[in-house]
């Protein structure tokens, strides 16, 4: 397990290397200085040249981006051009947001998605599988901003049942929070919950054709224990792969699902701080959102373990 | 490893001689999704290429007695908040959207393809070096890197195009790098080296015609995830700039008028079905392509 965890890490430094690289060269961000955006257009040379030199811009591009790492490496992201505020501070406050939005989301593509996959693998060629299916490859085409879109349209314009959009903090207000919540969580949710729904049916339609699910029926174990206790243990490894897997798609979806409710999450931070030439707030959100990536698809691996026993890493 | 050893990857090639394209078709048209699939896309790029003859309007023309008019006779699918017609914006969004899609998807498949190719045959460190920085980009949920990418260059439709192209380059790499490796050693490839011909030659006369079949399914599911990059990007107008009309940008303007339904729900179906239209034409061509495996 010890050796599993070092090795995994020893592959994640060139990918992080190149990461921080793509992450960095967001500071080259064209067209426009940041110096403009932080003293306006009629500041003159010298004060330019003052800003450029405090915040390194003068320097080669390599001393700028080994300056940028050691900086990173020791949990310091820079300052927001604009408000001068600490990234760091910044993403202090959007995490939560961003985290509570795919927690849910996954919670509810697993609470749809299993359960519809296994009726669909248990009635297999019958029209609920068919009907599943059929829902299952519709949803995965659906651009999740419209389904946003069109939940506003129907739960908040025409039936006033939910507030269309903003965002409060759970600690402050629990109950407004998850109203808030729960539209852009079926919008990433359902999504999701199709491919969950495709893997678990695959998954199961394997697992009930083995010889210990004929042992177990055999020894007169119930169908329902059948299935829950011998089936679905062993189906599950590749949902959570899936479900691992998916989390770079999911965090994607986040990004526009959090401009189509106006929620203060990691996706907007980086929208934003694009729109207004903001690199350090930009840079520190992909680097969030990147190792956050990284971080899942290490978990998925060490989980395999527990549902598995034999899986040893 | 021989050629029996991994028969999916040498027998999913196209045929050599004749028209592969069209033999693929043929099938793709015999299967029930795919022939959906043909269809729906056929009508949206026939819709691109002819927009300047069929719509019924200008996709800017702007016309203030017209504000905000729900579907009718006159305009099909109702009109925006400047009273330009929706079908019409619709036809030509298909243009923009398209495009992006198609070129970006073109420009990943020839790199990646290339990539995949040369690190596959040779392997070494060049190998080990590219594909840690394919790796390193796959690391990125998709929409975030072309995000990093557009911030860094500028929105625009070029730019739009390099992002998404950019972030299906390792996919496609990948991919063909994987079947290379499995490839270079086989019989075939072996005989042609003992022949005496030339890398560049093996490479592409006896190892691409056994990948390319696989490559060509991967484009088409690829297509799918470009297109709805490419709205995603126009909805938070980092993508093809105004006055140009795009899906995207038609739901992103809709969001601020939300009681003309009409300017949320019709772009957003264009997509909808574009991306399906896709997803058939992409399983129905796995499908075929299977179908030789077993015969």
């Amino acid at each position: 397990m010890i050796a599993f965890l070092v090795r995994r890490l020893l592959q994640l430094v060139p990918v992080l290397l190149v990461m921080s690289l793509v992450v960095f060269s967001t500071s080259l961000m064209l067209p426009g200085d940041p110096t403009t955006t932080i003293l306006g257009e009629d500041a003159n040379a010298a004060d330019r040249a003052a800003l450029r030199e405090e915040l390194g811009l003068d320097q080669p591009i390599m001393v700028q981006y080994g300056r940028w790492l050691t900086r990173a490496l020791s949990g310091d992201l820079g300052r927001s051009l604009r408000t001068r505020e600490p990234v760091a501070e910044m993403l202090t406050a959007r995490i939560p947001v961003t985290f509570e939005l795919a927690i849910l989301a996954v919670i509810l593509s697993l609470v749809i998605g299993v359960p519809l996959g296994i009726i669909a693998a248990l009635k297999r060629n019958s029209w609920i599988d068919s009907l599943v299916s059929a829902l299952s490859l519709s949803s995965m085409a659906i651009p999740y901003f419209w389904v946003g879109i069109l939940l506003i349209m129907l739960l908040s314009i025409r039936l006033n049942w939910l507030p269309p959009s903003g965002y409060v903090p759970f600690h402050t207000d629990p109950l407004t929070n998850l109203k808030l919540m729960i539209m852009p969580v079926i919008t990433i949710g359902t999504a999701q919950a199709a491919l969950v729904m495709r893997q678990t049916r695959t998954a199961m339609l394997q697992v009930m054709s083995q010889d210990y699910i004929r042992t177990a029926r055999a020894k007169g174990a119930g169908e329902a224990r059948v299935i829950v206790l011998h089936a679905l243990r062993n189906a599950l490894i590749p949902v959570i792969t899936v479900v691992g897997l998916q989390m770079g798609a999911l965090i994607g979806g986040a990004v526009v699902t959090e401009t189509v409710f106006s929620l203060p999450g990691l996706g907007r931070m980086i929208v934003d701080g694009i729109f207004e030439r903001d690199f350090p707030v930009v840079q520190g959100a992909i680097l969030v959102v990147v190792l956050g990536v990284l971080v899942v698809n290490l978990l998925t691996d060490l989980s395999y373990t527990l549902v598995d026993r034999r899986v040893r890493l | 490893m021989t050629v029996e050893a991994n028969p999916t990857i040498a027998a999913s090639g196209l045929p050599a001689g004749g028209s592969p394209i069209f033999a693929i078709l043929r099938k793709v048209w015999r299967h029930s999704l795919g022939r959906i699939g043909i269809i729906v896309l056929g009508v949206f790029v026939v819709a691109a290429l002819t927009a300047p003859w069929i719509s019924p309007h200008g996709p800017a023309t702007i016309d203030y007695e017209a504000i905000l008019l729900p579907p009718s006779a006159q305009y099909w699918l109702g009109t925006d908040e400047l009273g330009r017609d929706i079908l019409s914006r619709i036809i030509y969004g298909a243009t923009a959207s398209l495009k992006v899609m198609g070129i970006s998807i073109a420009i990943a498949l020839v790199f990646g393809v290339a990539i995949g190719l040369i690190t596959g045959y040779y392997g070494g460190w060049l190998d080990d070096l590219v594909m840690r920085i394919m790796d390193g980009l796959l690391a990125f949920p998709m929409l975030v890197l072309a995000l990093a990418i557009v911030a860094t260059l500028g929105p625009d439709l070029i730019n739009a195009i390099i992002a998404i192209a950019i972030v299906n380059i390792p996919g496609f790499a990948r991919l063909v790098r994987g079947q290379v490796l499995s490839l270079r050693d086989v019989e075939f490839v072996q005989a042609a080296r003992a022949a005496g011909f030339s890398n560049a030659r093996i490479i592409w006369r006896h190892i691409w015609p056994s990948v390319r079949g696989n490559v060509i399914v991967y484009a088409s599911l690829k297509a799918s995830t470009a297109l709805i990059t490419e709205s995603a990007l126009s909805f938070l107008g980092l993508g093809v700039q105004p006055p140009t009309p795009t899906w995207g940008s038609m739901l992103s303007v809709s969001m601020q008028y939300w009681d003309a339904w009409w300017m949320g729900v019709f772009p957003g179906a264009a997509i909808f079905l574009t991306v399906l239209a896709l997803n058939f034409l992409g399983d129905a061509l796995r499908d075929s392509l299977d179908s030789r495996l077993k015969g």
